[in-house]
């Protein structure tokens, strides 16, 4: 198992009181991501736990494109990863924080 | 004295020599090898039918175990080499020089045969091109064909899978050559004409149904949140945006995606009958939800698809029927809708470098062409007017507006990465080295990048038609390539740049809702699903049943 973890700001805080959500599915080429508001407003965290090693850069890169285009202030992603492509990462991710903005 | 009629007594002295295997046109099975000795010559152009979907396998068989002190060194000039058999052809000398356009799963064996010097290639055409060669210096000497039946007059029935035999019966029946059917069955009279029987010389009853693969059969079960995120921006940032009514699909998921969604996002945004009402197409499963849905006026298709033929018979008013009721399918036909009536195409590819330029081949295999080229390409023969079509030509111009000429919509749909995190954008195709290993002149290119117009990924739409010179080309390019080399290669300032002026569009720029990105968005979630959709007329083959 590797773990990555990476901490960014984004330029707002994501609208809503929803406190918790769950994206995704644990299967093999897809991730399953639970999204917890617990970080101060203007920060951000993703911390991935992944069987396939060897591409944390790749992780990095997009985790952080993520926070540029996402701007999820004030959330903690924890992916539980089961090989999925950086398309379905940034899928999810984007997913996990519209979730906190639409659902109460 | 000049003779003009050499070719006609050398098929007479050929008919005379199969003359005593024949009971009128009819041959029994087991006479078939001698069938093929008596008719078939060294150096023959020989035409084995077979594409991407039919096969004449019993005749594949039995000409590839024919005794090679009669029969060597043909010269094969045919769509598929598909089968086991087609490539034994080569590995024993029976023949030696290859004119071909699709070889799907032997891609890699045709390789290896290359390499290893027992196949003499010609070229690798698209299928019209090949057909095109049928009538000026690839005419087939001897065309061994496939159809369901026959009466005893040579008159067949070819049946929904249609596809070439017309083509290959014209070139080879009226150049003197000699054409012989394999059939399911011999019967007293047939369904309906296909081909006429004075073109036919010899029938044989197979001992089996001649083989037909499902190759456009998708499952949606297997259509993942990626491809639904695609469609949603190809439909909302394509077809909506161009009103593209006439068009061609390719085979792959993304666009089977695109079909399921047609039905649901599609009528949500309020686009029924306005866009994708008439298609050159194989009769694809994940489009029934549509048709049933009042989506689609008309199709006509290359060829057939397994388990379709029931539910095409009964939607005649959709599908081109003929008067006993099942469907005609012919692929010269419908390529050529696909080049002169279709205003887009769109399509999956596996290779896409800074140019644009798209490619299906991978590292040691040749899988050919098929149709894709032609129907992802600007035809400029092409003169009637159509929104799209000139919409497209005027994004493409700078020039004054009175003589632009309009431009066809050809549009590669992919993920950036594909299995096993390959990237699918790279700097250089892998065409160019396999076409330097095997000593080709010319490197496959299923695509060239000038006629290109967008590309689709999960990152979004580039719209290569508004363009201006290669380095913005290639930005755009990399702009949607996301975190592949190609992709994070990017000077995003440029990408930027070309986002603001629409060139680049994300899926946000789009108004599209991700958590749209769904697979409940999907008008069907399963094989069986499309079986409920067709009413029970769809009866996909067993290998896609799981209930």
């Amino acid at each position: 198992m590797e773990k990555i973890e990476v901490r960014g700001t984004a330029k707002r805080r994501v609208p809503g009181t929803s406190l918790r959500a769950i994206t995704g599915v644990s299967a093999s080429g897809n991730l399953e991501v639970l999204v917890e508001r617990v970080m101060p407003d203007r920060e951000c965290m993703v911390e991935v736990t992944t069987a396939v090693a060897g591409f944390g850069d790749i992780w990095r890169a997009v985790i952080e494109e993520f926070f540029e285009r996402g701007a999820p202030g004030g959330l903690r992603f924890s992916i539980n990863d089961g090989g999925a492509r950086p398309d379905t990462v940034t899928l999810r991710l984007m997913q996990g924080v519209r979730l906190m903005e639409t659902t109460k | 004295m000049a003779t003009w009629h050499k070719q006609r007594d050398e098929r007479q002295r050929r008919l005379e020599a199969a003359g005593r295997l024949a009971t009128g046109k009819i041959v029994h099975a087991g006479d078939t090898k001698s069938l093929f000795e008596a008719v078939i010559r060294p150096g023959d152009r020989v035409c084995l039918e077979g594409d991407n979907q039919k096969q004449a396998d019993f005749f594949a068989e039995v000409l590839a175990g024919v005794d090679k002190s009669i029969v060597h060194d043909l010269h094969i000039v045919q769509s598929g080499i598909v089968l086991q058999a087609h490539l034994d052809l080569f590995e024993r000398g029976i023949a030696r020089k290859l004119d071909f356009s699709y070889s799907g799963p032997q891609g890699a064996a045709i390789a290896r045969a290359l390499s290893a010097g027992k196949i003499e290639l010609g070229a690798i055409h698209t299928y019209i091109e090949l057909y095109a060669r049928y009538f000026m210096d690839l005419t087939p000497n001897v065309a061994l064909l496939a159809a369901v039946c026959a009466d005893r007059d040579g008159n067949l029935y070819t049946g929904p899978n249609t596809e070439d035999t017309p083509t290959i019966v014209e070139a080879t029946a009226f150049k003197s050559g000699i054409v012989i059917a394999q059939v399911n069955k011999i019967v007293d009279k047939v369904p309906r004409v296909d081909i006429p029987g004075d073109r036919v010389d010899f029938v044989v009853e197979a001992d089996r149904p001649f083989y037909v693969e499902p190759l456009f059969t998708r499952d949606p079960a297997n259509v993942t949140e990626g491809q639904i995120l695609m469609a949603m921006m190809a439909i909302k940032g394509i077809y909506a945006e161009y009103g593209v009514k006439r068009l061609n699909h390719g085979i792959g998921f993304p666009t089977a995606a695109i079909e399921l969604l047609l039905p649901t996002y599609g009528e949500r945004l309020g686009l029924k009958g306005k866009i994708a009402t008439t298609w050159a197409l194989n009769p694809h499963p994940t489009l029934i939800p549509a048709i049933e849905s009042g989506w689609v006026e008309q199709i006509h298709c290359f060829g057939s698809e397994v388990g379709m033929d029931d539910y095409m018979a009964a939607r005649s008013d959709v599908y081109f029927t003929g008067h006993d009721g099942s469907l005609r399918s012919n692929r010269m036909m419908c390529q050529n809708a696909g080049l002169y009536a279709c205003d887009m195409f769109i399509g999956s590819t596996l290779q896409i470098d800074l140019a644009g330029n798209s490619s299906t081949v991978t590292p040691g295999r040749i899988a050919g062409f098929g149709g894709a080229p032609n129907m992802g390409a600007d035809s400029h023969g092409r003169r009637h007017p159509t929104d799209p079509w000139l919409k497209a030509g005027r994004e493409a111009s700078d020039g004054p507006a009175a003589l632009t000429r309009g431009r066809k919509l050809v549009v590669q749909v992919l993920e950036t990465f594909g299995e096993k995190m390959v990237p699918n954008f790279v700097e250089k195709l892998d065409s160019l080295e396999l076409a330097e290993k095997l000593n080709l002149e010319l490197a496959p290119v299923m695509i060239y990048g000038d006629d290109v117009t967008h590309i689709v990924t999960e990152e979004g739409i580039a719209n290569l038609l508004l363009c201006r010179g290669p380095a913005e080309r290639e930005q755009a390019i990399r702009g949607v390539a996301g975190f592949t080399d190609v992709g994070r290669g990017r000077d995003r300032a440029a990408v930027e740049a070309l986002r603001q002026r629409g060139i680049i569009r994300r899926p946000e720029d789009l108004g599209i809702e991700i958590l749209d990105a769904n697979r409940q968005l999907l008008a069907a979630h399963s094989i069986e699903d499309l079986v409920t959709w067709s009413g029970g007329l769809y009866r996909p083959p067993s290998k896609f049943r799981n209930w």
